[in-house]
């Protein structure tokens, strides 16, 4: 029964990695490619981990597994963060379709 | 400081039993080593919460310390904070929940063959003040529907928020459609 539920569970996470990456290559502009690859993989990957628990139960490899769901969960939105922040400060432009960039134009009234 | 390094010690000494998952002798003084090593080495970077009290260096006298150190072991400062963990433990099942929708709707609009999206970035109010309030908004609010937080102005409270489907250029009404939600527990936990 475990390992069926186990299963399920890596399916998800499969299926939410792959939506994921398709999103990488069809989004256009780095924002939001960093939307979709920060959070379909956060718990696409999440979720096979939690897949690789239950599977393994309170072993070495499981109790593992759980740890790193903690740490992806709290590194995951840093790290998109930084990239996106230190993006536009590079002056990486967005989409030309993009609607406003209420932070541009802030940056522009303090400097 | 102290305080700091005990805590420091005791999370590195629980992770190294947590990624070893066996308690015997060799691994426990391990344990008890590398426990030591990372909390000397990384005490520094932890400085008093600044988003709370801005007390100086200086200003934080012997008997302020002592009270300090009292509060951590006795027990009342466990019962007087405990409505913040009860918070905190309300909040992860909401976090999910709306990180699941972030989620699908994510899915959703990749698989969509005309790729629904009108991207841009908003300003929204914040009335948190803690760094660590701060944080856990700007990462929920990241993991959360089709919004990404591009940088945080301390000062005067506002989140530069990056939005895949912008419903509303407006502050306020972005406000209350992102912020609110999640606000309303951090406060309670947090402030």
């Amino acid at each position: 029964m475990n390992e069926i539920i186990a299963y399920v569970f890596i399916g998800t996470g499969l299926v939410f990695d792959f939506f994921g990456c398709l999103g990488l290559v069809r989004f256009p502009d780095i924002y939001n490619r960093l939307h979709s690859s920060i959070k379909c993989v956060t718990l696409g990957t999440s979720s096979i981990l939690f897949g690789l628990f239950l599977y393994k139960g309170f072993s070495p490899a499981g109790v593992k597994a759980l740890l790193c769901i903690v740490f992806l969960v709290l590194t995951a939105p840093v790290s998109a963060h930084v990239l996106a922040r230190s993006a536009h400060k590079s002056g990486v432009k967005l989409w030309e379709k993009s609607v406003c960039d209420k932070y541009e134009e802030d940056e522009r009234v303090h400097s | 400081m102290v305080k700091t390094r005990i805590t420091l010690f005791v999370l590195a000494f629980l992770l190294w039993i947590f990624l070893h998952w066996s308690v015997d002798a060799g691994h426990l003084a391990g344990g008890v080593l590398v426990g030591i090593f990372v909390s000397f080495m990384t005490a520094g970077l932890f400085k008093k919460d600044a988003g709370i009290s801005r007390k100086s260096p200086s200003a934080i006298t012997s008997s302020d310390f002592r009270s300090s150190m009292a509060d951590y072991f006795i027990l009342s400062h466990t019962v007087k904070n405990m409505k913040r963990y009860m918070w905190f433990f309300f909040y992860i099942p909401v976090f999910i929940w709306e990180c699941l929708k972030a989620n699908l709707e994510g899915a959703w609009r990749v698989a969509h063959p005309s790729l629904p999206i009108r991207p841009g970035i908003v300003k929204v109010k914040t009335t948190l003040k803690s760094d660590t309030g701060l944080t856990f908004l700007a990462n929920s609010l990241t993991l959360t529907p089709g919004t990404m937080t591009v940088d945080i102005d301390r000062e005067r409270g506002f989140l530069y928020v990056h939005w895949v489907d912008v419903k509303s250029e407006d502050i306020d009404k972005a406000t209350e459609l992102l912020v609110r939600r999640f606000e309303r527990i951090l406060k309670r936990i947090f402030e």
